[in-house]
């Protein structure tokens, strides 16, 4: 497949691979943030490829994982209304709330229906006007633009049965807390190669800037994320930490200047919950007051409600990079993805999620030949 | 900035077991081994019910029966490649054919919808006819009832089928052995791509047509090379995933795949990276996997491939002492990772 097989060529992959064994001279802990790169890195078993100095950890890149479970329990509250059709990207479908998910919710006769699309949801809500159409916005900078709009569409087409219930959350916010952590272990970061599509990379080099730390933007197929590890390497090799973008076939410095405008005409910046994090401030969006009527919060009356999340599992160590799913001894006994405790194995790209469906007979064999 | 500390970690309990039927259920992943064997099994359990094959092999009178039924609910009725009707006669031929039979009879039952055209019924049945002459099957009884409006999505069809066994052939999913050679009889993914690209309205270059396929004259080209043939299956829901794991399970063996080896058309690579899916889960209606012994492989293979059903045949991995009850794949990077069984449906990735 033209331009795809060209970043999964296994002869350019191995020669990548030659480069980072030869460069490293010792131990260095690595973090992808993006829970798509975690995937491939899985599913590519990338891992396997490094050499042992190098250890990968999985950041908090994930969106339906850290999505508040107070959100899903107003989601899955809103597609149980008779009235209402809430339309959502598929993989949240899965995500447990307090007490159901939404296939539950839907197999006991909520309208749930997935979009590939935001802007579907809007068609959703023209072809239905006798009925509340919610679009569940979710998601990174990534998908903010399309959901921001699908808004601006609604208002422009004058519906006024069409609202977002908004759990928009950033990525440099999380960056931030994760870096200032004491216990903090990660020496050089993949950034999110699509998140910086839309966002371009200012706030990265602040990063890099601020707390000294080597940064490479890294796109999503196995070379593009060898190749940012690589670079990675070779910054902290000779003791560089500067902002390098890998994947500037998709990344340019600015980003997408036209998906930000229309992002912040609708959203504005407030704090936010993560689940599995808690709360960051400055994390997310929310809608600006001019598309008030839009919010689903406030049309159907959701505003207040928290939900108590009780603890057991190391989801945050395993977001924030301090601990592997495989240090949680929940792991792949009491927590799989069809029954998940935490956030990291709710969805595909969580990272607790991807060990379990593409590396766990490869984590039972290092434990019975390398015993602690 | 704070730091955040172990005991403010935030996560949900799990829920607890289901009290309703999901659509996970129906998608022949681990929810649907959930139903079988939490709601069926207790309840029916017999021998022959207890090999979960994809066909009852019975013997009434000396004769070996295949016995086998299913039902068709896809939507749209109509795809490219074939609809619901030729669907519900390739379907029950191959879980027959499966089993190593010959096809001999179906019944064919309609569960239609009130207020349904009669051009559509009669488009199918007329489907059904010409899938029925090719196959050599004759639908010799049936039944029909009338829901209302709303109680069902146009037609269901249910379709039964019966076959006998040759002496000699022994197939089920319990017999994989060590060293046994895993055997694709084409390209994954083209049945449940083109239902998809249909309902979702995606164009692409060249129409995706669905696989669907009656497969028991390639099963018995297969057969004339050596009866002693492990196991057949046709990974249709779940694809071929959720079939090599159902006989990694039941045969409690490990199967490795050389992800190289699998054919995968260039269009449905395509669809699949654009709608966020993995052809390895995607559903197929003309394919077979078979598992045989390391010395008959290549002549398998052979008969195969000089079969119009099975040119693009390949042998796609092996059967493994190691990682019993789990399937693994050797990627392209010569890596090792597992191919798991999906709890339900494939779900397109958020981004």
């Amino acid at each position: 497949m033209q331009y795809i097989d060209e970043y999964r060529d296994p002869q350019i992959a191995h020669a990548l691979v030659a480069k980072i064994v030869k460069r490293v001279s010792r131990p260095w802990v690595l973090m992808e943030i993006c829970g798509g790169q975690t995937h491939t890195i899985m599913r590519y078993g990338l891992d396997e490829l490094l050499p042992p100095q190098l250890e990968l950890v999985h950041g908090p890149g994930c969106p339906v994982c850290v999505t508040p479970l107070e959100m899903i329990d107003k989601a899955i509250a809103l597609a149980s209304r008779p009235d209402v059709i809430l339309v959502s990207y598929g993989d949240m479908l899965r995500v447990p709330g307090s007490h159901s998910d939404m296939f539950r919710a839907k197999a006991a006769g909520a309208d749930v229906r997935i979009v590939y699309s935001p802007m579907e949801a809007v068609k959703i809500a023209q072809a239905n006007p006798q009925r509340k159409v919610v679009f569940f916005a979710v998601g990174f900078e990534t998908t903010a633009p399309a959901n921001a709009m699908a808004v601006w569409q609604a208002k422009e087409l004058g519906l006024t049965n069409f609202s977002v219930l908004v759990s928009h959350v950033l990525v440099p916010p999380a960056m931030r807390l994760l870096l200032s952590q004491p216990a903090n272990r990660v020496q050089g970061f993949i950034a999110p190669g699509h998140v910086c599509t839309i966002m371009g990379y200012s706030e990265y080099e602040d990063l890099v800037h601020e707390f000294q730390v080597p940064m490479v933007i890294g796109g999503f197929e196995p070379l593009d994320l060898l190749e940012a590890v690589l670079m990675l390497v070779e910054q902290l090799e000779a003791g560089h930490a500067k902002l390098e973008n890998q994947y500037a076939r998709s990344v340019a410095r600015a980003g997408n200047v036209q998906a930000r405008m229309v992002m912040n005409t609708v959203f504005e910046v407030c704090d936010r919950k993560w689940r599995g994090i808690g709360s960051i401030g400055a994390s997310g969006f929310r809608l600006r007051p001019e598309f008030a009527i839009y919010d689903a919060e406030r049309v159907f009356g959701m505003e207040e409600g928290g939900a108590e999340e009780p603890g057991e599992c190391i989801s945050a160590l395993v977001l924030l990079g301090q601990k592997k799913p495989p240090d949680c001894t929940a792991f792949g006994t009491r927590c799989t993805p069809e029954n998940p405790l935490g956030a990291p194995m709710v969805s595909a790209e969580g990272a607790c999620a991807a060990y379990y469906r593409y590396r766990r007979h490869a984590v039972d064999r290092q434990e019975t030949e390398c015993p602690k | 900035m704070p730091e955040v500390k172990e005991f403010q970690l935030s996560c949900p309990l799990p829920l607890s077991s289901h009290d309703h039927v999901l659509l996970g259920h129906g998608s022949g992943g681990k929810l649907s081994a959930e139903l079988v064997q939490q709601v069926f099994l207790p309840e029916f359990s017999n021998p022959a019910l207890a090999r979960l094959d994809d066909q009852a092999i019975l013997t009434v009178n000396g004769c070996r029966l295949a016995f086998t039924t299913d039902s068709f609910v896809v939507k749209p009725l109509f795809f490219p490649g074939g609809d619901i009707g030729s669907l519900a006669v390739h379907g029950t031929v191959n879980d027959l054919a499966m089993g190593g039979a010959q096809p001999l009879f179906l019944s064919a039952a309609f569960i239609l919808e009130e207020g349904l055209p009669f051009e559509v019924l009669r488009r199918v049945v007329r489907s059904m006819k010409q899938a029925a002459e090719a196959a050599g099957v004759q639908v010799v009884t049936g039944d029909t009832k009338v829901v209302e409006k709303g109680s069902c999505d146009n037609i269901f069809i249910n379709t039964t089928g019966i076959g006998l066994v040759p002496d000699g052939v022994e197939m089920s999913a319990d017999r994989a052995r060590p060293g046994d050679k895993v055997l694709l009889s084409g390209a994954i993914g083209e049945h449940g791509i083109a239902i998809l690209a249909q309902r979702e309205g995606l164009q692409f270059e060249s129409s995706i047509e669905s696989d669907s396929a009656a497969l028991h004259t390639l099963v018995a080209a297969m057969l004339e090379v050596t009866r002693d043939i492990r196991c057949m299956r046709d990974p249709t829901r779940g694809g071929l995933s959720s079939t090599l794991n159902e006989i990694a399970a039941q045969s409690r063996i490990g199967i490795e795949l050389d992800e190289r080896a699998i054919p995968v058309r260039e269009d449905v690579k395509g669809a699949c990276e654009l709608l966020g899916l993995d052809p390895l889960y995607v559903a197929n209606e003309g394919k077979l996997v078979a598992i045989v012994k390391p010395e008959a492989a290549d002549d398998v293979l052979a008969a195969m491939q000089n079969h119009p059903l099975g040119r693009q045949a390949r042998v796609i991995g092996s059967v493994t002492h190691n990682n019993a009850g789990l399937v693994t794949m050797r990627t392209t990077l010569g890596t090792s990772r597992i191919v798991d069984m999906l709890a339900g449906d494939q779900l397109p990735r958020i981004c």
